[in-house]
């Protein structure tokens, strides 16, 4: 029997990491992911959970205690945003190299400059070659479920690694809604015990970890890193399916809505994704055949799965809510356009939209122009601008 | 505490399926297998005449190579790892080390 | 129980030989007494900044190190190390490991002194069950000598050389053990590998089995980026502590003890003079520079007497 409650995304993140009771927990506040190590600390305070959280002084020392108590033997945890992910930079390479399963709360903010608190994906798009396997929420309830699914994923033998599951902040991370929780003892058995074969505090057998790897043997090394990641795919899809006959909620790559008949969609990650949910729904009313693929799994990239769901459809628009600055498009839609193209699939004509640049509000109407863009395309067949801006005054 | 297992290590041309997770080594002190001793160009020589078994020399051995004895006394020297720093030979307070050009 | 040196020597050697230390590198000296100072039932979880001695011991597929080892990267040493600690807490409160495990964070004074010092500071302070030993050769050694704040005035490195126009780093060494002295942790040494290693070994065990936090500074000399010859390595240690350029003090919950005062104090130019870093200021016309560091060196020397009240 589900508990249903009502509560932010920070707060979902919280008590999930209080269900699932890691080791350690080192975090360091940054806006708007503060509240994670903050509710996390009254559980310490007052007992409810029996981790052990240290108050690191920076970002940079929250991810290297995490390895280090990870490379131990224990599970650890962390939550941060924006220039707290970019401080934890190279440690994050570190984490993915060493196979450490640990597990990050990224709640999305934009990276300085200039100072900005609030929302878009430039943070964790920054980290998207760092070897991390990122999971995309679009509300309290799949922060909630991708941070319970995400030590089982981690951990599993044939991926070993670590796993960031990203909200938007302050839009869901502070934003009050509807949850169904799952019973404690019911993610623990579901989450189980982390017992590696290898750790540093293994008496038997002292092990060495992060060694000076020369071009003898760093390239095999990386490959096998290459190797957890393209394993992943696989067990992301396994533990959802059994995350779906423990809650009856269903995940999988990504969630198509009202795809099956459509003509255009917008490929739109985490809240957006729900304001695109409503405008699709007012234009369905209307007759208009629109619909929305909204990813769950940006690493790894899920290319056959996407480009078969994306391949039938007249025009496309993909929202990055992060810029590459590349003077050629988002991040976003460079993945899956590289990915439609080297699926031999050149039917669709594929624009990008940045929008939402330093939490800039996104507006229904913003949506229903993107979708009037794509039919224009669709009828015309011609494509004027790829890279484009939404939202931004002209 | 020392494990007393063999050591092992991992060999150069290690394929990437079999090569060990994440760069970790599970053979604690391996590096025992690596032989530095070629490094040398001068040889300390041990003088069991004149050596008192004060064992100053066994500290002061970057590469742990002045061996001693689980009762506590001085063996000889690790050919295989000692780099000819003559630390010891200085450090030896009755010149019972000394310090040779490296034969061939 | 007194320290005899013939004890020490029957413990298990911790570090063993085929690393790629430079031949006569003072690290390794220091390293292998530290640690044979740990009792031989027990474990112990070994960390490094990166540098010199991680480099060199922990170079795939081979470790040095009998013990288990973590390197992370070269400013957090003191942070993963912590962490490494944390998780032994509570997976020992959860009863899933057993017996008593050490935790020791080396780190060069590059790692410790400059990049490495919120790391260290944020450690230090949250008061981890740990040793941080910092192993200070006074440069950057691994990527080529380039000064640190460890770095001794006037000393020639390749980011301050002893050039035409300015002879050598310009600035004095920051004093670290003072620093670190003032986050009122139980314990704090600077020590030397000198002699029989007494003070360092009985050091290196108090600040292991002191529980909290704990922090040892060594010098650790450098024959190539000191520049002097490889046999002179227990010379020169000892012409540091000598001159008074580098005391061997404690601090032990607050309380300064001077543990060593020389009957003569030699004068610092017997240690600067032994090494080629230091080759310039011997030049006609530098004599001031001499100066300058012998009056360094006295007033910092009697500040540390007087807070020991052994003025």
């Amino acid at each position: 029997m589900a508990i249903k409650d009502r509560m932010s995304g920070n707060e979902a993140l919280a008590i999930a990491m209080k269900q699932i009771n890691p080791d350690v927990v080192a975090a360091f506040p940054i806006t708007p992911s503060t509240e994670v190590p903050q509710y996390f600390s009254t559980f310490v305070a007052d007992g409810t959970v029996d981790t052990e959280f240290v108050a690191v002084e920076s970002e940079h020392s929250a991810m290297s205690a995490c390895i280090g108590a990870q490379a131990a033997g224990g599970r650890a945890m962390t939550a941060t945003s924006a220039n707290g992910l970019a401080l934890m930079w190279e440690c994050l390479y570190i984490a993915s190299s060493s196979r450490l399963p640990i597990i990050l709360a990224c709640v999305n903010r934009t990276l300085s400059g200039p100072l900005n608190i609030h929302n878009d994906h430039s943070d964790s798009m920054g980290a998207r070659d760092s070897g991390w396997i990122q999971l995309y929420s679009e509300n309290n309830q799949e922060a909630y479920d991708n941070m319970l699914m995400a030590n089982r994923i981690a951990e599993h033998l044939d991926v070993m690694l670590p796993v960031m599951v990203c909200q938007d902040g302050f839009i869901t991370s502070h934003a009050v809604e509807n949850i169904e929780l799952v019973e404690d003892d019911k993610v623990k058995a579901f989450v189980g015990q982390y017992n590696p074969e290898n750790y540093l505090l293994n008496r038997e057998t002292p092990i060495a970890v992060g060694p000076l790897d020369h071009f003898t043997h760093c390239f095999e090394h990386k490959r096998q890193q290459s190797q957890g990641m393209m394993n992943a795919k696989k067990v992301i899809l396994e533990v959802s399916a059994e995350f779906e006959k423990m809650t009856g909620r269903k995940y999988g790559l990504f969630e198509e809505y009202m795809t099956e008949d459509a003509e255009v969609v917008a490929v739109i990650l985490n809240s957006t994704a729900g304001t695109a949910k409503f405008v699709i729904d007012q234009m369905r009313a209307e007759g208009k055949k629109v619909g929305l693929i909204k990813p769950r799994v940006f690493r790894p990239f899920p290319v056959d799965e996407m480009v078969a769901a994306l391949s039938k459809f007249k025009a496309i628009a993909i929202m990055d809510k992060a810029d590459s600055f590349n003077a050629a498009a988002g991040p976003l839609f460079t993945e899956i356009t590289s990915a439609l193209y080297a699926k031999g699939v050149f039917g669709p004509k594929v624009i990008n939209y940045i929008y939402g640049l330093g939490g800039r509000d996104v507006k229904t109407n913003d949506i229903e122009f993107v979708y009037n863009e794509l039919f224009k395309i669709a009828s015309t067949g011609k494509v004027d601008s790829v890279y484009n801006y939404l939202g931004v005054r002209e | 505490m020392s494990s007393k297992k063999e050591l092992k290590t991992v060999a150069i041309d290690v394929k990437w399926r079999d090569i060990t997770e994440g760069g970790m080594i599970p053979y604690a002190g391996n590096a025992h297998l690596f032989k530095t001793g070629d490094w040398r160009s001068m040889m300390p020589v041990w003088n069991t005449e004149k050596c008192k078994q004060c064992l100053l020399c066994f500290p002061v051995c970057p590469d742990s190579s002045i061996l001693v004895s689980e009762e506590g006394s001085m063996t000889g020297i690790d050919y295989d790892h000692c780099k000819g720093c003559g630390v010891c030979v200085k450090a030896c307070p009755f010149k019972a080390l000394d310090f040779v050009e490296e034969s061939k | 129980m007194a320290y005899n040196l013939k004890e020490a020597a029957k413990r298990p050697e911790r570090l063993t030989g085929g690393h790629r230390m430079c031949a006569g590198c003072g690290a390794p000296v220091v390293v292998r007494q530290i640690l044979r100072a740990i009792k031989p039932e027990d474990h112990a979880v070994i960390g490094s900044a990166t540098g010199c001695l991680e480099v060199t011991t922990f170079m795939y597929p081979y470790t040095a190190w009998k013990d288990s080892f973590i390197h992370n990267a070269f400013e957090n040493s003191a942070a993963s190390v912590s962490g490494a600690e944390a998780a032994y807490v509570a997976l020992k409160r959860r009863g899933k490991i057993e017996g008593d495990t050490k935790f020791i964070a080396f780190g060069g004074d590059g790692g410790t002194y400059d990049i490495g010092l919120q790391s260290l500071s944020g450690a230090m302070e949250r008061g981890h069950d740990m040793v941080y030993v910092c192993y200070d050769n006074g440069a950057y050694m691994n990527t080529g000598i380039q000064r640190s704040s460890a770095t001794p005035k006037y000393a020639d490195t390749t980011t301050s050389p002893a050039g035409k126009k300015i002879p050598g780093k310009q600035q004095w060494r920051k004093d670290l053990t003072e620093v670190i002295v003032n986050h009122n942790i139980p314990y704090v040494a600077q020590t030397a590998a000198i002699g029989n290693m007494k003070d360092l070994y009985e050091k290196a065990e108090k600040a292991i089995y002191t529980k909290g936090p704990a922090f040892m500074n060594v010098l650790a000399p450098c024959p190539r980026g000191w520049q002097y010859n490889t046999p002179d390595l227990m010379e020169i240690n000892k012409l540091a502590v000598e001159t008074c350029f580098w005391p061997l003090y404690e601090v032990i919950d607050g309380k300064y003890i001077v543990n060593y005062i020389p009957k003569t104090k030699l004068p610092v130019k017997d240690f600067l003079k032994a090494q080629g870093r230091f080759k310039h200021i011997f030049k006609a016309g530098n004599e001031y520079m001499i100066e300058d560091i012998q009056t360094e060196v006295d007033k910092r020397w009697q500040a540390l007497l007087k807070l020991a009240g052994q003025a």
